[in-house]
């Protein structure tokens, strides 16, 4: 089982360019540790500011920051980053263009039973209605890896949310296929699309075992872009399939499965069901706990095929 | 009189207990506030079982959320629900007993759990008393890392700009936060000075002392036409040199060994104050 959860691939990567691009800049709010970004500071302080508890100001200093020739990557908890400084990131971020890479460390439910103010169930809905926004969920830590190395590429804003845990691998560093803003397309089937992000990608994967046991046959599409949405695989999946499923670590309302739902309503019109946590204070309990109890796991995925087919 | 100094050694056990039950918990900053809030729920505050619907009833708001488990071993010695209730459900699958205040719970008068809300709301709730020409008193209490969130000053203008002498917030000043010390993430010296100059009234003490808490919460009461700040000098970790002044102790499940000398630390703090 691995144990680098995504938090600290960001990291690697960022120690690994640091090196070299000295326009690098770490930017946390008393959130180093929980950012796996405490052996950056110590490796480059030249290129880390601390800005203290301070999410509003956090995030106004990176847009200053990459207006003048700076490349800021902002960690902070993805419920903090994506609402208290939700108007800094529309304002100084999206609207300015400026070159800000946010990145919501513990995002979802990964806090548990720190409870509400600490989940960030809103972060996509949030952030992805903002104009020039981009919102990548990664599933693994290569994948993670990779979307870091392309977000240093080019000079937009994004909005990256990564969970706290480490999680199974689903690719590896030999086979990990990636274009930018393009979906993953895992497997292929006629049944059923099976379209997630994140963490959920994992049950996902696993949900399509188990359907094929079954003999049904599920194709399961990797959605790390949520914005800007990969629609061309979506419609092709939904093309071949009976039934399309969404799975997010998000509230049910303007999330992936919105988004894939108005696709598809659209240009090829099939049942869409949405798998995701309530409109409600999730249940105490550790991320696995709360998955199983609302059903965002590989077995509640196989029932909703069954019920929906 | 109750003996508060050895009451508080009881309820520091307590928020131990739930930490290792519950498998996790802001137990640092747990220990440091633990005087505060024995103060204002056993001394100042006219809150209890019995009046929690009163509208005239003190209000308190913990800022400083993640300070949860001082708070519940509180409420729990004030009756609002049973301790041993808190320690065996804190933390788990289903529990009500969340790692942050909760209002959903009896005692609890706002969530929290983000950091730089509680003051602005308790303007808010002073202001509503000063409207309704009730006397009741607002308290809450915030840490010094909190105090980078600009909404802390925002609510600390409004409190001067409405004269709020019914506001007394109380800043939990231990001198850490997550990454360590506060002066080298974000300095905040001089407390003083900066409250001052936001037209409060300021009252600085040792905020593990209950006769300095005892003062200052009287004093603030006399205070007219300006709110007042107590600087509650502490100590993070409050009770045994496993955790004092230990900035990894901030979140932190101690281990075997560990649990078992705090517990012998915390006894003997208790058994010192008896003997007082
Ligand atoms: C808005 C917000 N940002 C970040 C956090 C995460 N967090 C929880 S506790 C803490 C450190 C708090 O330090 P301090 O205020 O000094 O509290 P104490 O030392 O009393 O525990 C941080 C950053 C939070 N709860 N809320
Ligand atoms: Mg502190």
């Amino acid at each position: 089982m691995n144990k680098i959860p995504n938090r600290q691939a960001i990291c690697e990567v960022l120690m690994e360019k640091a090196k070299e691009d000295k326009d690098i800049v770490v930017l946390c709010s008393d959130s180093r540790g929980s950012a796996s970004l405490a052996p950056f500071a110590e490796a480059y302080p030249e290129q880390f500011v601390e800005v203290g508890i301070a999410e509003q100001n956090l995030v106004s200093i990176s847009a200053g920051l990459a207006k003048c020739g700076k490349k800021p990557f902002v960690a902070s908890p993805a419920c903090f980053l994506s609402t208290r400084s939700y108007e800094q990131a529309k304002v100084d971020c999206a609207y300015s263009n400026t070159n800000v890479t946010l990145v919501g460390i513990s995002g979802g439910v990964s806090y548990g039973a720190l409870g509400m103010s600490h989940h960030s169930a809103q972060d996509i809905a949030a952030m992805s209605a903002i104009p020039n926004m981009r919102v990548y969920l990664p599933s693994d830590r290569f994948q993670t890896a990779k979307l870091i190395e392309a977000l240093l590429q080019d000079e937009k804003p994004a909005y990256i949310r990564v969970g706290r845990n480490a999680v199974e691998d689903i690719y590896t560093q030999e086979n990990c296929p990636f274009e930018m803003d393009k979906a993953t397309v895992i497997c292929e089937g006629s049944d059923v699309a099976i379209i997630a992000c994140g963490e959920m990608v994992q049950p996902a994967v696993k949900a399509a075992e188990l359907l094929k046991a079954e003999g049904i046959s599920a194709s399961v599409i990797d959605m790390y872009c949520v914005k800007p949405l990969d629609q061309e695989a979506i419609l092709k999946a939904a093309a071949h399939a009976k039934l399309v499923i969404t799975v997010e670590e998000h509230a049910p309302f303007g999330g992936l499965g919105s988004m894939v739902s108005q696709v598809v309503a659209r240009e090829c019109p099939r049942k869409v069901v949405n798998l995701a946590l309530p409109d409600a204070p999730v249940i105490t309990g550790n991320s696995k706990e709360v998955f199983d109890y609302y059903g965002l796991n590989a077995e509640g995925i196989v029932k909703t095929a069954k019920e929906n087919l | 009189m109750e003996n508060l100094k050895a009451l508080s050694y009881d309820l520091r056990k307590n928020v131990v207990d739930m930490i290792v039950e519950g498998k996790g918990g802001h137990i640092g900053g747990d220990m440091s506030v633990m005087d505060i809030l024995v103060e204002l729920y056993f001394e100042q505050m006219n809150i209890s079982p019995e009046n929690m619907d009163d509208k005239d009833r003190d209000r308190f708001v913990m800022s400083k959320g993640h300070s949860v488990e001082a708070l519940y071993a509180v409420l729990a010695a004030k009756g609002f629900f049973p301790i041993e209730q808190v320690i065996k459900e804190f933390s788990k699958f289903g529990s009500k007993f969340i790692g942050h205040p909760n209002n959903k719970l009896p005692g609890i008068e706002m969530n929290s759990g983000s950091l730089g809300h509680g003051l602005p709301v308790c303007v808010g709730m002073a202001l509503a008393g000063k409207m309704n020409k009730q006397d009741y008193r607002v308290y809450t209490v915030m840490g010094d890392g909190e105090l980078a969130e600009g909404s802390v000053w925002e609510g600390a203008m409004a409190a001067h700009q409405y004269k709020l002498d019914n506001l007394c917030a109380v800043v939990d000043r231990n001198r850490l936060q997550i990454s360590g010390c506060t002066e080298d993430i974000m300095a905040h010296d001089s407390q003083e000075e900066r409250w001052g100059s936001f037209g409060w009234h300021v009252i600085s003490v040792n905020g593990n002392d209950y006769g300095e808490l005892k003062a200052a919460f009287e004093e603030a009461k006399t205070v007219k036409g300006a709110p007042t700040v107590i600087i509650a000098n502490t100590i993070k970790g409050f009770g045994s040199g496993v955790m004092e002044n230990k900035a990894n102790w901030h979140h932190k499940v101690p281990t075997e060994d560990e649990y078992t000398q705090i517990m012998k630390d915390l006894e003997a703090g208790k058994e010192a104050a008896l003997h007082e």
